[in-house]
Formats: C-alpha cells, sequence, structure tokens
C-alpha cells in the first residue's frame, strides 16, 4: 500500500498530493509520469511527476480534478491510502545544454515543468519559465520556478494577474524582438500545447510536448495510448510521453482524448 | 472413473511425451480411476503447479491427447478434463497440500513477469530451496491469464488460488514493479540476486498498418480483452474503468485471441463478427474455440481482408472497407496463401474494431541491458537445454523466448529453466551435458491426507 503523505489545495480545483512511493522516487527522473489507482476498482490513471524526495520515499503529483478518478484521489487525506502506484514510466527526457530553454506550463502542467526546469538549468541552460492560468490565484510553485529560472512570466488569461495571455503569446512577443531561445517544453493541456507547437514552428525552434492520451496499462501493452508522430504511430506511454510538438497529430489527440466522455459523464451526474 | 478407465496404462506412454511438462498422465489417470481424486492433482503437481489452468486452456486434442493410442482406434482419453477435474476437485475440498521444500539455499532469485512461465520458475525455484522474489509490472498475477484470457474460459478465483499456493510456500510477489523502469536486470544482479529469469511474454500489440486504425473505436485485442478481464469494465460503474459499448464489433484474426475478443464483445452485449484472411481450416484457433463462436451467434467473414477503417467527422468507427480473398499457392508455412479478389470491395457496418493479429515481445527489458542477444524478431535467444540467455545467471522463457505460444509450452520452458539455475544456484555452472528429459518416473509417494 502507498500512504498518502500530503494533500494541500493549490488552486479551487488542483491539489498538490504527496505520496509514499520509494520505488517511484528511487528511479525517477524529469520528464517521466506514474500511474495510480485509488483502489482495487479504480482506473489506472497517469500522473506526471512533478517532484520527488529519494530520501523520503516520497513522489509529488498536482493533481486536476476534473471526473471521477481525479476527485477520488484528491479526497484522501493524509493517513490514507492508495492501491497501487507503478513507476517510473515513460523515456526520460534527453537532457543537455542546449543554449536558452522555455518552458511552457499550463493546467497540472505548472507542476509538470518543475523537473524538466530543474534539470535543465543544473545542465547548464539558461531557462525562462512561462506559467499560464486563467486568473489570479491559481499560480503556485513560484519559489520552485525561482530556484531554476533565470526568468519566471506569468500571464493570465483575464489579465488579474501578470501579463494578460497566454504563456505562448509572451514568448511569441520575446522571439519577435529577436530574444533566441533553443528549445521549448510545454506540459499541459493539448490544446495549449498544439498552439505552442504552432507558434514555433515558423522560428524552426525544437519543440517537445508531452502527450496525454487515455492509458490503460503504461507499459506498451494495450496501444490505447496511440499517437500520431510525424505519420508513425507511436505508443505515448512507452515512446514517450515527450515527443517533437511539430510533428504530432494534435486533432487525433484531442478527438482520442475524448472517447469516452460520454459515458463518464453519465456516470458523475 | 469410468473416462479414466479407458486409459490402457501403456508401458511406453505416448501421451507423456506428448505433454510439454511431462505429466505422468497413466498413475494420475489411475489414481481417479480409484477415486483418489488429491492423490491424482498431487501426482499432477509433481510436474505441473498449474494444473487447473492447463486443464481448461491446453491445446489438448493437439498434445497429449493426440497421441494416446487410443486414438488410433477410438476416442482419445479426455486427459484435460480428467486433469482440470482433478485440480478443481483438491481446491474445492480445501485440500491443497503444499510440497515439501528442500534445505535453503540463501541465494535469491527474480523473476520478471507473473505469466505462466514466470509462476513455473517460482514454484520449481522456492522448493529447491532458493528464495524467490516475482515481480510484475501489472497490478495483479497471471499475465495473459489473467487479462487477457477471459473469466468465462478461466476464472480468477483459479489463477489467484493457484498464486496464493505459491505465495504459501514463500514465493515473494512484488506489483507495480516494471523491470527496466524500475530496476534494470543489471541493478538487480549487481544487488541482492544471483540470477534472474525473463518471462516478461508477448505484450506488445501488432496493427495491420491500414488506414484508419488510430480511429476511437479500434482497440487492440490487449486493449479490449484488458478492460475487460483486468479492470472489469463490464462492472462499470461498480469498477471506474469503462466498458466499450459497441452496437457492433468487428474482430480481425483467426486465433485463439480473436476468439476471446468476440465472444467477450458478445457477452458485452455487442453483436458479433470475425473477419479472417484465410479459410476456416487455415485459422490457427483451437477447433473447440471455433465450435463456441459459432454456437454463440458470432458471424465468420472468411477469405476476406480489412483494407480500411471508415470514420465519421468525429473520428469514431463506422465501418470496415474489405475485399475478398481467394487461395492461391502455398507460402513458406505450406499454408495456401490468400489473394485479393480483383474488384470485390464490400463494406462492413460496425462502431468497434478489434485487432487480434499477434503481439510481438515488449523491447523494454532488452533496451535496459547489455548484451541480450534478440532474434530478428526481438525476442530472446536462449540455449535451448537450459533456456539461458547471452548474459550469465540470465535465464528466459515463454513468449518471450518463442513468440506468441501457448501457456503449457510457456511453462515447459519455466521448467527446463528452473532446472538449470537451480543447477548454476548450486555450482555457479550450468548443468552439462544437457538434462535428458526426465522419464516418468514412479517417484516415491509421501502418503499423507
Ligand atoms: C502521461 C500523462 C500525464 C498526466 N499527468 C497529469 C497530471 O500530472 N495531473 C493531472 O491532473 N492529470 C494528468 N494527466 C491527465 C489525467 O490522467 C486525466 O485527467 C485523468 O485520467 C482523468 O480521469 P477522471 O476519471 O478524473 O476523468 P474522466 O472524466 O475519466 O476524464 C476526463 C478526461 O481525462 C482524460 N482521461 C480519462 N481517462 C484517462 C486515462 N485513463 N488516461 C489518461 N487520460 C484520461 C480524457 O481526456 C477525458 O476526457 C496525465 C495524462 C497522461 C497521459
Ligand atoms: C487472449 C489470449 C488467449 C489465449 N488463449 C490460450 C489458450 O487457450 N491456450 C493456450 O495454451 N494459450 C493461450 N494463449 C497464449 C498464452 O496465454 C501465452 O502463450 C502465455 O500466457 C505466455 O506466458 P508467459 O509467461 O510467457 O507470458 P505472459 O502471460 O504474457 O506474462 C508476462 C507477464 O510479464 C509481465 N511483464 C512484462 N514486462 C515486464 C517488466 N518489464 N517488468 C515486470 N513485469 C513485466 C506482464 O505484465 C505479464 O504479466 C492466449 C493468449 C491470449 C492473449
Ligand atoms: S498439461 Fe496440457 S498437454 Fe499436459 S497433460 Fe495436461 S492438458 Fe495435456
Ligand atoms: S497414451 Fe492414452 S491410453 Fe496410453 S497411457 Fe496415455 S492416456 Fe493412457
Ligand atoms: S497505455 Fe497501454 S500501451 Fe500505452
Amino acid at each position: 500500500m502507498f500512504r498518502v503523505l500530503g494533500n494541500r489545495k493549490v488552486t479551487p480545483n488542483a491539489h498538490e498530493m504527496i505520496v509514499e512511493a520509494p520505488e517511484v522516487a528511487r528511479k525517477a527522473q524529469a520528464g517521466q509520469f506514474a500511474l495510480l489507482m485509488v483502489n482495487e476498482h479504480s482506473e489506472r490513471i497517469p500522473y506526471t511527476l512533478s517532484d520527488w524526495d529519494k530520501e523520503a520515499g516520497s513522489v509529488t503529483f498536482i493533481v486536476l480534478e476534473v471526473g471521477k478518478s481525479t476527485s477520488d484521489f484528491v479526497r484522501l487525506q493524509p493517513g490514507d491510502e492508495v492501491a497501487h502506484v507503478t513507476g517510473p514510466l515513460g523515456m526520460p527526457l534527453e537532457v543537455d545544454n542546449f543554449g536558452t530553454v522555455a518552458l511552457i506550463g499550463g493546467c497540472y502542467g505548472l507542476g509538470g515543468v518543475v523537473p524538466v526546469g530543474r534539470t535543465m538549468k543544473a545542465a547548464g541552460n539558461r531557462v525562462i519559465t512561462f506559467v499560464e492560468a486563467r486568473m489570479e490565484g491559481m499560480h503556485y510553485y513560484l519559489d520552485k520556478y525561482e530556484s531554476f529560472s533565470d526568468e519566471v512570466v506569468q500571464t493570465t488569461t483575464d489579465g488579474s494577474n501578470g501579463i494578460k495571455g497566454h504563456g505562448v503569446d509572451i514568448l511569441e512577443a520575446r522571439l519577435k524582438e529577436g530574444v533566441q531561445v533553443d528549445r521549448v517544453f510545454a506540459v499541459g493541456c493539448p490544446f495549449m500545447m498544439m498552439i505552442t507547437a504552432q507558434l514555433t514552428q515558423p522560428y524552426e525552434i525544437k519543440t517537445f510536448a508531452a502527450l496525454n492520451p487515455i492509458m490503460l496499462d503504461g507499459t506498451g501493452m494495450c496501444g490505447a495510448c496511440r499517437c500520431t508522430v510525424g505519420e508513425e504511430t507511436k505508443f505515448a506511454c512507452v515512446d514517450g510521453p515527450f515527443f517533437d510538438a511539430h510533428l504530432v497529430d494534435w486533432h487525433e489527440l484531442r478527438d482520442r482524448r475524448a472517447a469516452y466522455i460520454r459515458i463518464e459523464r453519465d456516470v458523475c451526474k | 472413473m469410468i473416462e479414466a478407465a479407458r486409459c490402457l496404462a501403456c508401458k511406453k506412454p505416448k501421451c507423456v511425451a506428448g505433454c510439454p511438462v511431462n505429466i505422468d498422465i497413466p498413475s494420475f489417470l489411475h489414481l481417479i480411476e480409484e477415486g483418489k481424486f488429491v492423490e491424482a492433482a498431487q501426482k499432477i503437481k509433481e510436474t505441473n503447479p498449474l494444473p487447473a489452468v492447463c486443464g481448461r486452456v491446453c491445446p489438448q486434442e493437439e498434445q497429449c491427447e493426440k497421441v494416446c493410442v487410443l486414438t488410433i482406434k477410438h476416442e482419445s482419453v479426455a486427459i484435460g478434463r480428467l486433469e482440470r477435474f482433478a485440480a478443481d476437485y483438491e481446491r474445492n475440498a480445501g485440500k491443497i497440500k503444499l510440497p515439501e521444500i528442500a534445505e535453503k539455499t540463501g541465494k535469491n532469485v527474480a523473476i520478471v513477469g507473473a505469466g505462466p512461465a514466470g509462476l513455473c520458475v517460482a514454484g520449481d525455484l522456492i522448493i529447491a530451496g532458493h528464495e524467490v522474489t516475482v515481480f510484475e509490472a501489472l497490478q495483479k498475477p497471471g499475465g495473459v491469464l489473467m487479462y487477457g484470457i477471459p473469466d468465462f474460459r478461466l476464472p480468477e478465483e483459479i489463477i489467484n488460488a493457484e498464486v496464493q499456493t505459491l505465495s504459501d510456500l514463500g514465493v515473494n510477489f512484488r506489483y507495480d514493479y516494471v523491470v527496466g523502469r524500475n530496476d534494470t536486470i543489471p541493478e538487480m544482479l549487481a544487488g541482492d540476486f544471483d540470477a534472474v529469469f525473463i518471462g516478461s511474454g508477448a505484450g506488445l500489440p501488432s496493427f495491420q498498418g491500414i488506414p484508419g486504425e488510430n480511429l476511437i473505436g479500434v482497440f487492440s485485442a490487449n486493449e479490449y480483452l484488458t478492460r475487460a478481464n483486468l479492470m472489469k469494465a463490464y462492472r462499470f460503474p461498480e469498477y471506474d474503468t469503462p466498458p466499450i459499448e459497441a452496437g457492433h464489433v468487428t474482430t480481425i484474426g483467426g486465433g485463439n485471441v480473436a476468439m476471446d475478443s468476440a465472444r467477450t464483445a458478445l457477452r458485452l452485449g455487442s453483436r458479433s463478427t470475425i473477419v479472417y484472411r484465410r479459410a476456416r481450416e487455415q485459422m490457427p484457433a483451437r477447433d473447440e474455440e471455433i465450435h463456441h463462436a459459432e454456437e454463440e451467434g458470432i458471424k465468420f467473414n472468411l477469405l476476406t481482408n480489412p483494407t480500411k477503417i471508415l470514420g465519421n467527422s468525429r473520428r469514431e468507427v463506422i465501418g470496415m472497407e474489405c475485399i475478398r480473398m481467394e487461395l492461391g499457392e502455398p507460402d513458406d508455412s505450406g499454408r495456401r496463401r490468400p489473394v485479393p479478389i480483383e474488384g470485390s470491395e464490400f463494406e462492413i457496418e460496425c462502431d468497434a474494431v478489434v485487432v487480434a493479429i499477434g503481439n510481438k515481445p515488449n523491447p523494454l527489458i532488452p533496451q535496459t541491458m547489455e548484451g541480450l542477444e534478440l532474434t530478428r524478431w526481438g525476442t530472446v535467444v536462449t540455449e535451448e537445454h537450459t533456456m539461458q540467455t547471452s548474459v550469465e545467471g540470465v535465464y528466459a522463457g515463454g513468449d518471450i523466448v518463442s513468440g506468441a505460444a501457448t501457456v503449457i509450452s510457456a511453462m515447459g520452458q519455466g521448467k527446463v529453466a528452473a532446472r538449470a539455475m537451480d543447477h548454476y544456484l548450486r555450482t555457479g555452472k550450468n548443468p552439462d551435458p544437457p538434462p535428458p528429459p526426465p522419464p516418468p518416473k514412479e517417484k516415491s509417494k509421501k502418503k499423507k491426507e
């Protein structure tokens, strides 16, 4: 069993969940995720590893409450147990000194960019972190971003905090000013990652996005997570989750993620 | 008992040679004939740790029963059914007796995968006195037995009971553990373990590469069956994983996996059709399974090859375009090759497609260890008398070695590996010369009940 060590509400619909999972913490690398089952009847749900502590044997997830599985998870309190945590899964991110790296995080990606930023900084990159949220009060982890970023840019879509607009809009403005960016990493909802990819394409900046298709086993056995990347079918759980964002078929990803919406909604009623 | 009595107790029983784990068939049949059902089950377990499973899923008609001398004149003894009966009797009577364990050696063995190959090695090596830990990626044991083969053919309780016996013997099971992502095999060998057995199966689904395969409503058989079996989607919303709701499911393929998928579709309330590109005689599925499928009302579209899966604007499956085939010249496998009949394209309306055309080995383990020799199909190369891989101390068996095969062949390879591993753990060497197949010996029987 895996004990819940912490549950903190970071925005009205997102929780920072800390779970005891020593085997996951021991091996975790930036870019990876874990699968979690709250109880024996639960779905196997993937969550990005947003932090881990090898000594304490714990891992941290940012969980956005969207449906049954995520709300079952965030309802747990310290001392409660989850039935299964499997991980780390997925390919670790390729880390190198690329020069200047831009991170774009939205939704749960506000947590997901943290390990990416840390390893990129440790590899000698200049790191600019763009974090976007809908409105004021939805930003968190600023101290974490400060610890690895040369610059943190906060945006809100309604302008109530930081700059008004999407993270990518600001990135675009910077690029137009002639700021040199060598790599972009985007973690968040498919729409945000897609527009990021569309924006960086004309500038020919290598851009990587963490794809989030529906998953089942997370070990390459079922193929539920297949995505089209550069005309090829890839299994996001073993070949990814990070892929070259310019090659991803974003519309397919969006549609495939919607596969169970109808039936899931019925059960939440 | 009457059925068991038909056995002639041949001096050189062919049936035993036909069974990949060489069960002492005449002896256990004799025990059944005498009404000693528990003893019969124990007799079987001397060589086969999973009789309740094998009695159900073995292709007996191709193995032990095929070569039974009675087939020359009549029908063979129903060995598989009797094996199943004895094992079920023992389990239901609560009379499962644990075999004795040899003196502890202090050696540690890691087993990758809790499928039939891994379970078989675990059983043999714990009895031989070694410490055994099984690492399984999923949340439950059994491999394909649990996530693939449906409950109506192999109930989950049976797998759990067999695994419970192994736990009682002292086998340590670690679930949610992905070897290669958690510790790699080299790390295991450098750490606590003296030898490793790879029984990771063939779990990477193949697709045909036709247009439309990534539409919503196209599933690999693994996904379709895993949702139903492992995740219990048919009990949604009691279980959280949503089931696949479809009016008409079309399954592509002609093997056992296709039959299981098509029969599962019926049970999930869908109409069910199988599309297979060769003729009925060439279907790799067991005859018995094809019969069941036909009786249950599954429609067969033979000599039919899908060319395209059709979708609507929301990317949902609405049908499949197929072409009729006819049999041409024999191919490498000796089967007559199906060739498309020009202009015979037609459409099948359906809202889900299950692709059951085979699995390949998962590359995770070879990717995370150096020096593991592979074939060009990605299976692991082993020495056939020991199942040792190209890496010392690392053995492999089951579908990861032979490609998608059978439960009992996976266990047969597990047996061979366990024997070699026991020798290696005790002496640091592989057995040499290769051990001859064990003759059906009359072991000193432990009498107790
Ligand atoms: C690699 C990866 C990393 C992810 N990291 C995070 C994270 O750190 N934090 C976070 O909050 N969310 C993360 N997600 C998304 C998260 O898995 C889904 O939000 C979650 O499964 C929703 O389940 P639900 O039952 O609460 O909602 P549902 O009502 O079931 O579904 C809501 C939406 O979530 C998606 N979804 C449903 N089931 C799955 C599934 N089994 N696998 C993936 N997506 C699914 C679908 O698009 C669906 O429309 C990640 C997804 C992937 C693939
Ligand atoms: C639907 C279906 C029906 C079948 N019907 C029959 C039948 O009727 N009769 C018959 O004889 N055969 C049948 N088979 C074939 C038979 O099930 C297989 O040949 C047999 O299960 C192979 O056993 P195995 O131990 O090699 O592998 P598997 O059963 O595949 O088990 C491998 C296990 O290893 C785990 N694993 C993989 N990688 C890792 C890793 N890196 N770390 C940890 N764990 C890992 C997997 O999760 C899995 O649990 C069927 C197969 C399918 C798919
Ligand atoms: S294990 Fe299979 S092949 Fe062997 S005797 Fe039993 S049914 Fe026959
Ligand atoms: S071959 Fe048939 S008759 Fe002979 S021992 Fe085996 S089961 Fe009995
Ligand atoms: S989730 Fe099953 S293959 Fe990726």
